[in-house]
């Protein structure tokens, strides 16, 4: 196991070490001189020679890059514009947020994904693995803002059953953040139960048609034995890992479901940097979720390994 | 095949089905998928009635009546006006065309990037392969949206500038789909034969590699027009696509959502459009890709 996960770690480095480099790039693709968007409304000429040496702005490129990695592998990102707090420590806020829907919105997309899939591949070419398919393809293609604003309206406005926004640490008060929660984490899920149902359902089929499967049938064992104890899970292992790569998914989801139920979180912190111009908080986030995903890469490869013993022996 | 479908092009033709040339049967197929049919019909329709704008007898997407302000959808305004009396349908319909372009454009962008440095990753190998690659790992490495918004952000909101992000964010899938496929058909025969009997690289390229990686790139790029458009929508609904006055269905929701109570209808609309062109492109690739499947028949 440990050879294998080195061997990954390897490979994951220099393309790390690229997400950095395309990160800092990006700031110079700012229209016009980036040191007057930092001076803001200040254009004495002193005041931008002292930012100019402090953001080492006369060093060669190259130079200003390394110093900023340097900083960055020290855990300084940059200081927010706006709040004049280290970006590090305004992710850290809002992290537990974006968590909280993250792990809630997972559990409503195993949920309602799984067992659709599982279902869909038994019933193959029925009227339920039609109607299940045409769910599916419509999650997918419903803009998942679009579902926040339609719930909102249904179910705050027209039968008051739910807070329409806000967001309440679980710490205060358990059952009034879940249920602030709930709206949007299911928004969330259901984009990411389609995707979930769908990948499901084939990995079903392909072990449905298997030899394993057939004898299990011909030694006279009941059906439900078969795909519940022999198909699934066999079938699950692709899936377990899918789920670690529906991580990216999440936190891109995150971004405009929380804009729309103004939960306080990392997808809105992004909004909030895009539009204030606070282009450190922007590049900051960009890449701790790159660099997380490229974590739950590796932890999907890990999972990989530990649920399939033929790759144990290698 | 059936019988039936056997005489049919017998008589039809007056050939044997073996000579039905491989578009014919892809045609075939494809026309007999229906939800593949349907989508069709979906993109076609909303790529009409977005071309026909200018010609349709509908009121100026821009032009406000401040005596129908918010008003529901009546004779004379099928869907509704918005906040400044301005017609949704005719906002709905110039709408479409910001929609399709930035789905088109941007896909388009990321086939002619993302094409060109796949094959050459996946044709010559070594240390080209090892820089693409791993370039295609990082831009993988962020989430499409997440880039899509960083880049839009350093570019300026602009709808041009979230095509170019949406573009950029949508290559690393081309570049990894295309070198997959040439790796893959770089060792078949005729290529070795191709390249045995001297042809030059451009030519064994662009008559043997290129048409073969085709089909599962035309079904990635349809299914990417889809996420384009959402995406398109994302960004214009965050204020980062359109610009106002300019009509999108995702500047559209942005605004509508500020009148949920008073004007649902203002939120209504665009978010069907979306779903159903949205939903076309994606049963149009899931049926390009039955059709194009060279495995079942």
């Amino acid at each position: 196991m440990l050879p294998f996960l080195l061997r990954r770690i390897v490979i994951a480095l220099p393309t790390i070490v690229l997400i950095s480099v395309f990160v800092f790039a990006m700031q110079k693709l700012l229209p016009g001189d980036p040191l007057l968007v930092l001076a803001g409304e200040e254009r004495d000429p002193e005041t931008l020679a002292f930012l100019r040496e402090k953001y080492r702005l006369n060093d060669p490129i190259w130079m200003q890059y390394l110093a900023w990695i340097r900083n960055a592998l020290q855990g300084d990102l940059g200081i927010s514009l706006r709040t004049n707090q280290p970006v590090t420590e305004l992710m850290a806020q809002k992290l537990p947020v974006t968590i909280q829907l993250a792990i809630m919105s997972m559990i409503f997309a195993l949920v309602i994904g799984i067992p659709a899939g599982i279902l869909s591949a038994v019933k193959k070419g029925t009227t339920t693995d039609y109607i299940a398919n045409i769910v599916a393809l419509s999650g997918l293609s419903i803009p998942n803002f679009w579902l926040g604003i339609m719930l909102i309206l249904l179910v705050s406005v027209k039968w008051q059953l739910l807070p329409a926004s806000g967001y309440v640490p679980l710490s205060e008060d358990f059952g009034q953040s879940i249920r602030t929660m709930l709206m949007p984490s299911f928004v969330l899920g259901t984009a990411l139960a389609a995707t979930l149902m769908r990948h499901t359902r084939s990995s079903m089929l392909s072990v449905l048609s298997t030899d394993y499967v057939r004898t299990a049938r011909a030694k006279g064992l009941t059906e439900r034995i078969v795909i519940l104890k022999h198909a699934l899970r066999n079938a699950l292992t692709p899936i377990v890992t899918l789920t670690a790569l529906l991580f990216g998914e999440l936190v891109a989801g995150a971004v405009l479901t929380e804009q729309i139920f103004t939960i306080p979180g990392f997808g809105k912190l992004i909004v909030d940097a895009v539009f204030n111009r606070d282009y450190a908080v922007v590049q900051g986030i960009v890449l701790v979720t790159a660099v997380g995903f490229i974590f739950m890469n590796l932890f999907a490869d890990a999972m990989y390994y530990v649920l399939n013993p033929r790759l144990k022996g290698q | 095949m059936t019988d039936n479908a056997l005489t049919q092009t017998t008589n039809r033709s007056g050939e044997p089905i073996l000579a039905a040339k491989p578009e014919n049967r892809v045609w075939k197929k494809f026309r007999r998928h229906k939800s593949a049919m349907v989508g069709g019909f979906l993109v076609t329709f909303f790529v009409l009635i977005a071309l026909a704008a200018p010609i349709l007898p509908i009121s100026d997407p821009a032009a406000t009546d401040w005596g129908a302000v918010r008003k529901p959808p009546s004779m004379a305004h099928w869907m509704g006006t918005d906040e400044i009396g301005r017609d949704v349908m005719s906002r709905l319909i110039w709408g479409a065309q910001a929609s399709l372009l930035a789905g088109v454009v941007s896909v388009s962008l990321a086939v002619s990037i993302g094409v060109p440095l796949g094959v050459i990753a996946g044709y010559f190998g070594g240390w080209a392969d090892a820089v693409i690659s791993r370039c295609t790992d990082a831009l993988l490495a962020a989430p499409f949206l997440i880039l899509a918004i960083a880049l839009a952000a350093f570019l300026g909101p602009s709808l041009t500038n979230a095509m170019i992000a949406i573009g950029i964010s949508a290559t690393p899938i081309f570049i990894r789909l295309t070198r997959g496929q040439v790796i893959n058909i770089k060792s078949e025969d005729y290529v070795d034969s191709a390249r045995a009997i001297g042809l030059p690289t451009p030519r064994i390229l662009s008559r043997y590699i290129l048409p073969n990686v085709l089909p599962p790139i035309l079904v990635q790029a349809t299914l990417t027009i889809a996420t384009a458009i959402i995406a398109e929508a994302s960004l214009s609904f965050l204020g980062l696509g359109q610009q106002p006055p300019e009509p999108s269905w995702g500047s559209m929701l942005n605004t509508a959502k500020n009148f949920l109570t008073q004007a649902r209808w203002m939120a209504l609309w665009p978010g069907i459009s979306i779903f159903l062109v949205v939903l076309g492109f994606n049963l149009l690739g899931d049926g390009l890709r039955d059709a194009l499947d060279p495995r079942e028949l």
